[in-house]
């Protein structure tokens, strides 16, 4: 078993305030209308502390991070 | 410690919170207006924000304490926490009490903003707006250095850099490119979900 962890975004309550993409451009780019698009797979481990900080600094709280059990 | 030490910490501490807080506010108002250029992302307009945020409350716990326990003014914890107990200058130094108040409630809700989730939080941050002008208040009617020179034009420097900053807010109108379709979006499904 292993953890993995996934960026999901809440495509409702989403603004396109565009800080996330900013904040981990490894990971998020934006779209046309300042919208975030995310690449696909798990968030490798050394992304994970910019992974948090993109929760947490989401000003309207659209981006979560899910963990996800997986077995080997 | 000398009890000139003490009131000269009071009002220097007092001041640098105005202008501190005076700029979370500026900083908070821009940051909802998607400013950004190359030199200036905006995961630091709202990082600046929080963080000063932050230093304000120290600021203004260091201006409360060395206020209390200043042995010449003798004002005691309740005047400090309650407000308009104190014995002196009761309205003004009431005012400070909640303004510190409001303050912190706005402070501790958004380390919980998480949990809250973003309506609770976003209510009570616009305690903002009452908290902020409250304070100014409070250091107008007893600053010891109000009327100096140097002083008025810190808190007139405040006062118009906020104030600008809010004519910005309501002027610039809807930020969001994608604002109407979101909007007909949402009551789409409310009304599917009232049915």
């Amino acid at each position: 078993m292993s953890r993995e962890f996934n960026l999901v975004v809440d495509r409702i309550t989403c603004d396109g305030r565009g800080l996330c993409a900013e904040l981990l451009p490894e990971l998020i780019r934006l779209d046309d209308w300042g919208y975030p698009i995310l690449r696909p797979g798990p968030l490798p481990e050394h992304l994970l502390p910019l992974a948090q900080r993109v929760v947490e600094d989401c000003p309207v709280l659209a981006i979560a991070l899910r963990r996800t059990e997986r077995r080997k | 410690m000398s009890n000139s030490l003490l009131w000269y910490t009071t009002r220097g501490a007092g001041a640098v919170s105005m202008i501190l807080l005076s700029t979370v506010v500026i900083l908070g108002i821009l940051s909802t207006q998607r400013l950004q250029s190359p030199g200036w992302p905006r995961f630091l307009t709202t990082g600046l924000h929080r963080n000063l945020a932050l230093m304000t409350l120290v600021f203004l716990v260091l201006h409360i304490v060395t206020a209390v326990v200043d042995p010449f003014t003798n004002l005691g914890w309740a005047a400090a926490l309650i407000p308009f107990s104190s014995y002196y200058r009761t309205l003004w130094l009431g005012l400070g009490v909640i303004s510190f108040e409001l303050l912190l409630a706005i402070v501790f809700t958004s380390l919980l903003r998480g949990y809250l989730g973003h309506r609770v939080w976003r209510a009570i941050h616009w305690l903002t707006y009452a908290a902020w002008p409250v304070g100014v208040l409070h250091g107008l009617g007893t600053g010891t250095d109000t009327w100096a020179a140097w002083m008025l034009a810190i808190t007139g420097a405040c006062v118009a850099g906020v104030g600008i900053a809010i004519v910005m807010r309501l002027t610039s109108g809807a930020t969001d490119p994608l604002a109407p379709s979101r909007t007909a979006f949402r009551s789409a499904v409310d009304r599917r979900e009232a049915r």
